[in-house]
């Protein structure tokens, strides 16, 4: 996938590029010919399942991984070869990384203190930061008295005081507990409006991607498969990997008979999408919460509900017709071996090409 | 199941009969008679005629010196080898492991006698240089097997994230590697320390030109008549382990303290 | 991330392959030469006769003997010890552990004391009324020396690998109905052997090697490997027959060790952990 899909105001500039790069470990092909470009300001999130390449991907710009080809730019210059301690690029690690046999302070005035920095200046760039990371006051507690959120949050400042361009975030939250987690996911969103630096976060939760993302980058198998906005992620999936990987999805086969006029499921239906062949057979996404439920007979499809979890949001309702099986979410309370009717509108069915992921 | 008396009295005798020859040197160093078989009266004359004994002196002086030097080596090298071969994989890093274990696995007359083989083919003179280097290659494996685990234990991220930050790899060394192994480079020299002072068959067939050591002092000693000069060196050493122990330990309790309180925070 | 090929290494390659390998190589060159630099077998011809490989045979029995002593008075001991509160059984631990740290040759030397013909134990008999007994220079007092000084080794891998049982493991045994005897038989003990093993190596390793405790405790005459090994390089002179007893002695050590090493703790392995 050669080109790079655009869906931001342009005038912004480009401030990390990566142009065909390739990695591999003994024959193992991690990235394929990537190309991404990551604009200022950006919130971008690398997202995909273990194994991608997303977290690669991130090292390569931090510079802990040398690509086998490619170039990786950095403000226009070419910086394949220069080593991670001096790029201006901070990173913050999975796990914390804090240097247990400091306190936080030292922690955080490290990259300072390697800069040589006058010692007053330290002092008062600390504190800056640790009332940012809303950690006012820690400066002498030693690292292992602190709670992971704590700790998280020192990372953040370690990095951020170094006022890097680029911060890179390795799937920073995955060890903390849910609230915890989408609390920092705001505090994250919250930072990096307020700095105004470019964040390139990667995780593997489509839900955290969705929430705190400007620009979303889904990968499998070292490949791009789609990057945009959420909504368009979310709502104009381009191909299988996509709509199974983000949200949940009902897929059928269906063929595009004309533009705004598709059959599946054993009967045609109105939607908004054009420009396929004619007849030409494609797949067919209908996300769960925008099946409506009708009384048993009222509905375009029928039939008959299998299983009903609530899930203190929306109850989650399984309904089996014509032998497929159909995920919806619904308040509505139905019981199961209940017949039930199904409505779609035109705007909530997506159509897909058929082609596969890209591999 | 068996009864706490019968516990209680288990764990005493055991405990008398590991400190009965030690409580035996200590008592008969006070022992003004020479003969340790009959208490002749309480008298403080070894612990003088200690301090005149030039043949003990002599041998205490080398056991500490050869101790510190042959110490501080192995643990020099003993680091720096961890450090290299943490990096290894493969077989090469099995060989090297096990190569690394051979002083320790063997029983110390092999080493010994392995050693004064080599020294004899290479046609050096038994004395101080020979000592010392024996005593470092029994105590180096030793300071690896300390420092090893402790590199393995560390984060892999640590090093990552002195660089990302900033750090040259000799600054990331100093500030981030070296803290985080020290407890195991310590542990190290304290272990390289205490084995070179108390070593005695690996000094034996190793020293000449009048080096010597109290292990080898006693040794010669022990069959000819020991003179109760030496009780009073063990007590001495005695009550020294107990002073070393007592800081060591007081600072451990000393640093639980602080932690408890940051924690109560 | 393995970074670059750090070249830390390469001394400890170099100072290992000449202090360790080379004198390893030499005592088995040594063993395969007569004083006539010719090769030959006639040194290992020599170990296998009758009054050689009956010391052999000795050293191994007493060493064995002196090992299922350590076993039996040093589990109980590790056992007691770990079942007991943390602050008290550190403390004990730490009053086990300090003997070590004085001289084992004084500490062997006052044994001579203790159990001499005018020692300490025959004076408090003949108080009694009891003859004096002749332990000194014996079987006895060699094993006797053995016990004392390798008991440690035998307690602290037992003491250690008890102490790491998960207490949860015994609480579901209860809770499933085995008493105290039958979690020990079948949980406990089971799960303690990779220390015992350890413990039998510790302590047979040293004792089938050991010269020093027979010299001293078993006197002039009393002949183990150790002191034949030490006799041939001091006062014989025969360097050749002394390395071949230390090579039989170094295969019989890697033989004992490769059995017991089946029943070791795996995660030991690679680079240390007896220590963490």
């Amino acid at each position: 996938m050669k080109e790079v899909l655009n869906l931001q105001d342009s005038n912004k500039d480009i401030i990390v590029d990566l142009k065909n790069i390739t990695k591999k470990y003994d024959d193992n092909m991690v990235i394929e010919n990537l190309n991404l470009y990551i604009r200022r300001n950006e919130f971008i999130t690398l997202l995909g399942p273990s194994g991608c390449g997303k977290t690669t991907t991130l090292n390569i710009i931090a510079g802990f991984e040398e690509p086998n080809s490619g170039d990786l730019i950095f403000e226009g210059k070419v910086i394949n070869e220069v080593p991670p301690h001096k790029r201006q690029i901070n990173t913050v690690f999975q796990r914390y990384a804090l240097f247990t046999h400091m306190n936080v302070y030292e922690n955080v005035a490290f990259g300072l203190r390697i800069k040589k920095l006058p010692e007053k200046e330290i002092r008062e760039k600390v504190k800056v930061m640790l009332k940012l990371v809303d950690l006012e006051g820690y400066e002498n507690r030693s690292t292992d008295s602190l709670s992971g959120g704590q700790q998280q949050r020192v990372a953040i400042a370690r990095a951020l005081v170094n006022e890097p361009k680029v911060l890179l975030l390795d799937e920073p939250l995955a060890a903390l507990d849910l609230k915890l987690r989408k609390e920092m996911q705001l505090e994250l969103k919250r930072i990096q409006q307020s700095l105004g630096i470019t964040f390139v976060f990667v995780t593997h939760d489509q839900e955290e991607a969705l929430t705190m993302s400007d620009t979303i980058v889904v990968m499998n198998k070292g490949r791009i498969q789609q990057i945009g906005t959420p909504e368009d992620i979310y709502n104009e999936p381009k191909n299988e990997f996509v709509a199974r990987f983000i949200g949940e999805s009902n897929i059928f086969d269906g063929i595009m008979h004309e533009d705004y006029r598709v059959s599946f499921e054993g009967r045609e239906f109105q939607c908004v999408d054009k420009g396929f062949d004619k007849d030409e057979k494609i797949d067919v996404i209908i996300r769960p919460e925008d099946i409506k439920l009708e009384e048993y007979g009222q509905g375009m499809l029928n039939g008959t509900v299998t299983s009903v979890i609530f899930k203190g949001v929306h109850y989650e309702i399984e309904v089996e017709a014509n032998n497929k099986k159909w995920l919806i979410h619904n308040t509505k309370h139905v019981k199961v071996s209940e017949k039930i009717g199904m409505n779609i509108y035109p705007e909530d069915i997506h159509i897909m090409r058929k082609a596969r992921e890209v591999e | 199941m068996v009864g706490k008396w019968t516990k209680r009295i288990y764990l005493t005798i055991a405990y008398i009969f590991l400190y009965a020859p030690i409580i035996f040197l200590i008592v008969f160093s006070f022992n003004s008679g020479r003969n340790s078989s009959s208490w002749d009266g309480f008298s403080l004359k070894w612990y003088s005629s200690l301090f005149d004994n030039q043949r003990i002196l002599k041998a205490l002086y080398y056991t500490v010196i050869v101790a510190v030097i042959s110490s501080v080596i192995s643990t020099v090298l003993g680091t720096l080898s961890a450090l290299g071969i943490d990096k290894m994989s493969g077989w090469r890093k099995k060989a090297i492991l096990n190569i690394n274990y051979l002083p320790v696995l063997n029983p110390d007359i092999v080493t010994a006698i392995s050693l004064m083989n080599l020294f004899v083919f290479f046609r050096l003179t038994f004395g101080f240089k020979t000592l010392i280097i024996a005593h470092v290659v029994f105590s180096t494996p030793y300071v690896i097997v300390s420092v090893l685990p402790k590199l393995r234990q560390m984060p892999d991220d640590l090093v990552k994230a002195a660089q990302d930050l900033g750090a040259t790899p000799f600054y990331t060394f100093r500030k981030v590697i070296l803290p985080q192994i020290m407890p195991g480079i310590f542990a190290g020299f304290l272990i390289s320390f205490t084995m070179s002072i108390d070593d005695f068959v690996i000094s034996f067939f190793n020293t000449g030109s009048g080096v010597t050591n109290l292990s080898i002092e006693i040794y010669s000693m022990a069959r000819r008549g020991v003179s109760p000069e030496i009780n009073a060196l063990s007590t001495l050493m005695f009550i020294s382990i107990f002073i070393l122990l007592f800081l060591a330990n007081g600072r451990d309790l000393i640093k639980i303290d602080r932690k408890r309180g940051k924690i109560n925070d | 991330m393995k970074k670059k090929n750090s070249i830390a290494h390469y001394p400890y390659i170099v100072w290992s392959i000449i202090f360790i390998v080379v004198p390893l190589f030499l005592v088995l060159y040594f063993s395969l030469t007569n004083s006539d630099g010719v090769l030959t077998l006639e040194n290992y011809q020599k170990l296998f006769k009758p009054n050689y490989m009956n010391v052999f045979l000795n050293s191994m029995k007493l060493a064995a003997i002196s090992t299922i002593l350590c076993l039996i008075l040093g589990y109980p001991l590790a056992y007691v010890l770990s079942k007991m509160d943390t602050k008290v059984r550190n403390f004990l631990m730490l009053l086990l552990i300090i003997p070590m740290w004085m001289n084992f040759l004084l500490r062997t030397y006052a044994w001579m004391s203790i159990i001499g013909r005018n020692g300490i134990v025959n004076t408090i008999l003949k108080a009694i009324g009891i003859p004096a007994m002749n332990i000194l220079y014996t079987d006895t007092a060699v094993i006797l020396g053995m016990v004392y000084n390798f008991l440690p080794f035998m307690i602290i891998p037992i003491y250690t690998v008890l102490i790491k049982i998960d207490t949860n493991v015994i609480k579901a045994a209860a809770d499933l109905g085995a008493n105290k005897f039958i979690i020990f038989k079948r949980i406990i003990f089971p799960l303690s052997i990779p220390g015992v093993m350890s413990g039998i190596t510790m302590v047979f390793m040293p004792a089938v090697s050991t010269f020093v405790i027979s010299k001293l405790l078993g006197g002039g005459q009393f002949m183990l490997i150790g002191n034949l090994i030490e006799l041939q390089f001091t006062t014989v002179g025969d360097w050749y027959f002394g390395s071949a007893i230390s090579i039989l002695m170094m295969i019989i050590i890697l033989v004992s060790m490769a059995v017991l090493s089946r029943y070791e703790d795996k995660d030991e392995k690679e680079g240390g952990g007896f220590l963490w």
